[in-house]
């Protein structure tokens, strides 16, 4: 599997109240969802991520902190973000966004080595991120087989559904 | 290399030898729970796992604890909804109002979980079965629907930090001042991702209503778990409590830890944790003068009989000071029926405490002792988060048992040593 995308980069601790503020989780709709996505710390996201050609999240320490809602991730795919890096993540956000099919990927040092819009390409097989805007490349510890189908199938119940884990 | 009590445990539900931190595993489950709020989304979640019935109806608990007994119409709706699920898939654990208890609290009780179990629920507090040797924790909604469907749930392996407890904690030291006490020292990310596994010599020295406690508190550092050696009190408690067989996972002599941290339990002083994070600790001589309008004794982290046994030693023969809403909630019926029966039901309402039904109720405000704009609350609880208890502008202040019964007495946070 390989994404590709334009950077947009984030802080440390981005929680998941500024990724889908508590007043919107009335909604399970991920259009709406998405069209609120981190708007309380960038408005400019959802218009930013709309023009790119795709879209790569960069970020610090302790990503999607806060609350268990699955609406987090759920906004973050919606709006068209096609893989987060950050250096870590929270646990339950980390559980939750690879079952409902949004890559992750924890490397310090590809945090780093990206800047807000550089264009970003990760190749998942080879377990490799590279920036294109630096020429850079950071290797990344590739998913085993198992959480690579769970993403391909678009989440771990689809996943159950196509008959695809082992 | 060595694995820690975690990692082994989770090695023997994926049929390994050997697990190693950071790897992903996907490992066959004991149990998989979830409550009033959680497991209707994950109902509606589980039917599109085409799953033709779940995958144990014996290894399924449905725990109707939150909103129970039903606080309004919307929450009646979602017993109806387990209930009902519960009824067509078969499933034998369904605890329902009159038999349930705060879950965590039930579950322990029932022997529905024990040493050696990987157990996951839509509920972070799950971590809490970890004071019996099993590896527990929480996870979102999509978790459970797959694990009822599948009996299966995939994990990323944990590092741990060990905790070496020493000597004999001090007269009025439990366990809910001890794991204050470290969270205030590693913080509310201390533990990120990481097991917290316990052991030491001062184990001995600690109840399993201390151990349960906790355990239960691990995910207020971050902690994926909590786990405790296993030693004869658990397979005391475990025979008691109707379990077959202990199964003991030792961590090996040469596993690796991220850090190891020394507590010496006798310089432990009684702890409470101040508005807005459990990490905002101080000791009981440093609180200074706070006045409170409420104190609440229960929940799944301090709900059990020993607390209700050291309160009661505190409040016999006092009353509760005028304009403090002091409120007793055993966590389990077991739990209510015992303090019933050993008189300490009829020591708290002589003092003036209004005793509950078990349920969750004021500890996550959902209802049963919701707190105005302003006022304060001494809970035995395990969150005090910006409107946890109901106002955004009222405060929780976290302590055990102990402290919680003397500050019922003074109407303002106060030693058992004062009263
Ligand atoms: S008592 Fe409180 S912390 Fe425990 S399960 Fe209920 S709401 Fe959660």
């Amino acid at each position: 599997m390989n994404v590709k995308g334009k950077a947009i980069k984030y802080g440390h601790n981005v929680d998941t109240d500024v990724i889908i503020p508590a007043r919107y989780l009335n909604t399970t709709d991920e259009k709406e969802l998405a069209s609120h996505c981190m708007e309380d710390l960038d408005k400019t996201f959802p218009s930013r991520v709309a023009s790119a050609n795709g879209t790569v999240m960069v970020a610090g320490r302790n990503f999607g902190c806060g609350s268990s809602r699955e609406h987090a991730p759920l906004a973050i795919k919606a709006a068209g973000v096609s893989c987060v890096i950050a250096e870590d993540f929270a646990r339950i956000f980390y559980r939750n966004s690879i079952n409902i099919g949004l890559p992750i990927i924890e490397s310090p040092e590809a945090v780093a080595g990206i800047d807000d819009g550089d264009e970003v390409e990760v190749n998942f097989d080879k377990g490799i991120v590279r920036n294109v805007t630096k020429s850079k490349e950071f290797k990344i510890a590739p998913f085993p087989p198992f959480l690579q189908a769970i993403i391909a199938a678009g989440g771990l119940l689809a996943a159950a559904e196509k008959n695809v884990l082992k | 290399m060595g694995m820690t009590m975690s990692q082994k445990i989770l090695a023997a539900h994926c049929g390994r030898e050997e697990v190693k931190a950071g790897e992903i595993v996907m490992a066959r489950l004991d149990l998989v729970l979830g409550n009033d709020v959680t497991a209707p989304v994950a109902i509606k979640e589980y039917a599109k796992t085409k799953a033709p019935a779940v995958f144990d109806c014996n290894k399924i608990a449905l725990v109707m604890d939150h909103f129970a007994p039903n606080k309004d119409i919307k929450a009646a709706e979602q017993c109806k909804i387990v209930r009902e699920f519960a009824r067509e898939k078969g499933i034998t654990n369904f605890f329902d109002v009159g038999e349930m208890g705060v879950e965590h609290a039930l579950l322990p009780e029932k022997g529905l979980v024990g040493s050696g179990d990987l157990v996951i629920g839509a509920d972070s507090h799950t971590c809490t079965y970890g004071a019996l040797g099993a590896f527990s924790t929480g996870v979102g909604s999509t978790d459970m629907a797959y694990g009822m469907a599948t009996g299966t749930a995939w994990f990323k392996v944990p590092s741990a930090i060990k905790f070496v407890l020493k000597n004999k904690p001090g007269k009025w030291v439990s366990g809910k001042d001890i794991i204050l006490h470290i969270i205030g020292m590693i913080g509310v990310n201390g533990a990120q991702y990481k097991s917290m596994e316990f052991t030491g010599d001062g184990l001995s020295h600690l109840s399993m209503d201390d151990r349960l406690c906790m355990a239960n508190m691990a995910i207020e550092a971050g902690a994926k778990n909590g786990i405790f050696e296993v030693d004869e009190k658990t397979e005391e408690y475990e025979k008691a409590h109707g379990r077959k067989r202990t199964v003991v996972y030792k961590a090996d002599p040469d596993a690796e830890y991220d850090r190891t941290i020394e507590i010496d339990l006798s310089a432990v002083k009684p702890t409470v944790a101040f508005p807005h994070l459990p990490e905002n600790t101080k000791t009981i001589d440093e609180v200074g003068e706070i006045r409170i309008d409420q104190v609440v004794i229960g929940s799944c982290t301090n709900g059990r009989l020993e607390d209700f046994e050291i309160a009661a030693a505190i409040m016999k023969g006092k009353k509760v000071h005028k304009g403090c809403r002091v409120l007793i909630i055993p966590a389990t019926q077991e739990i209510y029926l015992q303090a019933l029966k050993k008189g300490l039901l009829e020591i708290f309402i002589d003092a003036g405490c209004a005793v509950s039904t078990p349920t969750c109720g004021p500890c996550l405000g959902g209802h049963m002792g919701i707190l105005a704009k302003g006022e304060r609350a001494v809970a035995t609880t395990n969150r005090n988060f910006v409107g946890r208890m109901g106002h955004v502008e009222s405060e929780v202040y976290l302590a055990s048992p102990a402290v919680a019964a003397a500050s019922a007495i003074a109407g303002k946070i106060a030693s058992p040593d004062e009263i």
